[in-house]
Parts: structure tokens; C-alpha cells; sequence
């Protein structure tokens, strides 16, 4: 695994950790952190936080027969199938893409978008997006409108702008105040995952993530 | 906010579930996390009666799925506050939820006890240092895991200008980083 030098915000792993995130954002969020250990170790000290809030903050009392009605839905059994989440070496695609993408490039059906760049659209629910997009080596990536906040992962090659390189496992958040114009590096196409809330710009979740003091 | 620093060891009833199915270890499991389970929920917006309904079910997953509790990787608090966390999205969210791939961590092994210690070690630190946080700060810290409100809306709540907000869950954050130091 190469050096990853572009990080998630702690706003958004506060909205990993606590569930609050749209879907499209969750993906990325969890597509990052399968690639990035040092973010993986982030979600686990905000998780922690989360631990120390619920075990302090106000309970709501439950139901007198409370217990005894989780004791009959224990004896019915687990309800949830047990996940496998394994994945070969050297796939592009980490796991939690494979739900939404299929399990390795080859499944991705593609649209043209013009110039050689392709995208697919993913399946997600909510008032974000999300989708996969291929720019071939040396392309411009296309004006794609940052007119909410956009996370932009990058799983194959790599892109500059004019503040830096981003490779593999690399992720740019970036806002409607960001003018930037990425082109892929010469070589391999440059395969991304970016979702944004873009549709919806008065969003909840543009004020609290495209501040600059919350980037790393 | 009382001050509550766990003094139980929870991980001992959590073995105990596991290892001999004992309802009495999970009837003081739950009689102190199902209340503290049901508020996260309400305060992410669950009706009562759902909210009731969830609080269920997490506690049932807490007991099935006591086997995978590692206590050298999270303390209790935080495993079961994972559980609500999912239940949140999965039941009010209703949304589909994309988990980060597995780390491999070798074969099974029983988790290191110095290990488990530092992090019932750290966690009880964290939870001191955030009941210290200066009110303001922290009220902002639990909207920001608790209420699925953004900061504009706090803004409107609670009349503090955005900047204002922004400032004061970095401050908190920072003092939390430096309690961990």
C-alpha cells in the first residue's frame, strides 16, 4: 500500500462513527478507511467518544417487560446472516464498493461522458450521490460541478491539481468556493469514487465539512 | 451531565453472556445500557415506541453477538454504542450500510490483558477529560453525535453565530487530543 497523504476530516468521522452521514458519504467514508489505517485508527477513537457519551449522557427509561420481551428475541435467534467481508490481493475495488459496484472492475458498467471519461452512477439512498469514474491518463477530469461539497477517493493512478498529488486511497473534499481543474497523470487511467450532495446545495452537510480548518 | 466514570467491569459480564449464557450478567448489562441505548435513539429523532423497539433488538445483539467482543480493540461502552449506532441507520436512517473491509488480525487469539487494561485505561481518561470539557463545548460535541442537525440548524437553535459553533467543537476536540496526550 503506497503512502496515503490526503485524509478524511474529523467532521465527517464524527458522522461515520455516529450514523449520521448520508449513504453516498458513508461509502466513501468506509472505502477510505479499508485502504487507510491511519484513519481506521481515527474512526476508533471517535467511536470511543461515542462510547463515553452514551455510557454519560440521559437515559430514557424503558418499558417494564422490557427485558423479559429481549429475552423471548434472544431465544428466536440471531437475526442477522454473519458477514464475510474477504477480498482478493490486488483488487481495485476494497470490499464495501462490492455491494454497490460489483466485485471487481470488470463488472462496472459504464457510461461516456465524452473525451474518454466514463462514469457509473451507484445506487445509493438519501440526498447524496455517489459514482465510480474513469479518466483516462492525461485527461482533464470534466467541470463536475461542485456546487455542494464533493469527496472525491481515488482507487487507480492518480490526479494533481494545483495544491497536490493524490494517489491511491487519497481522498479531496472539496466545496463550491474550490476552483480546481485535476487532470490524471500520463499512464494508467485514473479510477475514482466520488459522491457529493451536490442536488441539494443549502444541504445540512455543507457548512460542517467544507470548512478548511477541519481538513488535515 | 453526572459525572459517570464506569466502575463495573462490564467486559466481565459481556465474558460471562458469552461463555455461560448468563442471564443475570445480561439483566445488569441491560438495566444499565438499554435506558442509555433508548436516549441515543430518541435523540436521533426514534419515536418512543421505535425507539423502544430498537433498544430490543441492539441488547438482543449484544447477546448474540457477545463471541466477537474484543476488549483489547474496544471498551463495552463503545462496542454496544457501535450496535445502536448501526441500528440507527439501518431502522431510521434506512439506509444501507457500508462497513470498512475486516482487518486480518491473525488466527484467533485470546486479546492481550495489558492490552484490554491501556484501553480501559484510556477510556476512562477520554471520559474524564470530556466531562471536564467546558459545558459549551461539550453540548456542542454531543449535538454533533446524538442530533442529526447540522451545524446551521444548531445555529438557529441555539442563536450562536456558525463561526462561533465551528470554534468551539475544534477547541473541544483539541483539549480531548491533548487529555489523550
Amino acid at each position: 500500500m503506497g503512502q496515503i497523504n490526503h485524509h478524511l476530516s474529523d467532521q465527517l468521522l464524527i458522522g461515520y462513527a455516529a450514523g449520521a452521514l448520508p449513504e453516498a458519504f458513508n461509502l466513501v467514508v468506509a472505502t477510505h478507511i479499508s485502504l487507510c489505517d491511519e484513519c481506521r485508527a481515527r474512526l476508533g477513537s471517535f467511536e470511543t467518544v461515542g462510547g463515553c457519551l452514551l455510557d454519560s449522557g440521559p437515559a430514557a427509561s424503558v418499558a417494564s417487560d422490557a427485558l423479559v420481551n429481549t429475552l423471548k428475541l434472544i431465544a428466536e435467534g440471531p437475526k442477522e446472516p454473519p458477514k464475510v467481508s474477504r477480498n482478493r490481493a490486488g483488487n481495485v475495488f476494497p470490499t464495501p464498493l462490492h455491494d454497490y459496484a460489483g466485485s471487481d472492475l470488470s463488472a462496472v458498467r459504464w457510461r461516456p461522458m465524452g473525451g474518454g471519461v466514463r462514469q457509473a452512477r451507484l445506487a445509493t439512498s438519501g440526498a447524496a450521490t455517489a459514482r465510480l469514474l474513469y479518466i483516462p491518463g492525461g485527461t482533464h477530469i470534466p467541470d463536475h460541478g461542485h456546487r455542494g461539497t464533493e469527496m472525491t477517493l481515488v482507487l487507480q493512478g492518480a490526479f494533481r491539481d494545483e495544491t497536490d498529488r493524490f494517489g491511491r486511497g487519497d481522498i479531496e473534499i472539496a466545496d463550491q468556493q474550490m476552483q480546481h481543474t485535476p487532470v490524471a497523470e500520463p499512464g494508467a487511467a485514473c479510477i475514482c469514487l466520488a459522491a457529493t450532495d451536490a442536488p441539494l446545495k443549502f444541504n445540512s452537510l455543507i457548512p460542517r465539512i467544507a470548512q478548511p480548518f477541519l481538513r488535515i | 451531565m453526572t459525572q459517570t466514570i464506569p466502575d463495573t467491569d462490564w467486559a466481565a459480564h459481556l465474558q460471562r453472556v458469552h461463555t455461560h449464557r448468563d442471564q443475570n450478567a445480561f439483566a445488569a448489562l441491560f438495566a444499565h445500557f438499554a435506558p442509555r441505548v433508548k436516549g441515543f435513539l430518541i435523540r436521533s429523532g426514534a419515536s418512543e415506541p421505535l425507539a423502544e423497539e430498537c433498544t430490543q433488538e441492539v441488547m438482543a445483539t449484544v447477546w448474540h453477538k457477545a463471541h466477537l467482543f474484543d476488549g483489547s480493540r474496544a471498551g463495552v461502552s463503545t462496542w454496544i454504542f457501535t450496535i445502536a449506532r448501526n441500528k440507527r441507520i439501518d431502522a431510521l436512517r434506512k439506509q444501507r450500510r457500508p462497513e470498512p473491509e475486516e482487518v486480518t488480525w491473525g488466527p484467533e487469539e485470546e486479546p492481550d490483558q495489558t492490552d484490554v487494561l491501556a484501553l480501559q485505561q484510556d477510556t476512562r481518561k477520554l471520559a474524564i477529560a470530556l466531562a471536564q470539557l467546558p459545558e459549551k463545548q461539550r453540548i456542542l460535541i454531543e449535538r454533533a453525535y446524538f442530533a442529526d442537525l447540522s451545524h446551521s440548524e444548531i445555529a438557529e437553535e441555539t442563536g450562536l453565530p456558525l463561526g462561533t459553533i465551528k470554534s468551539r467543537i475544534r477547541l473541544a476536540l483539541e483539549r480531548l487530543r491533548h487529555a489523550m496526550q
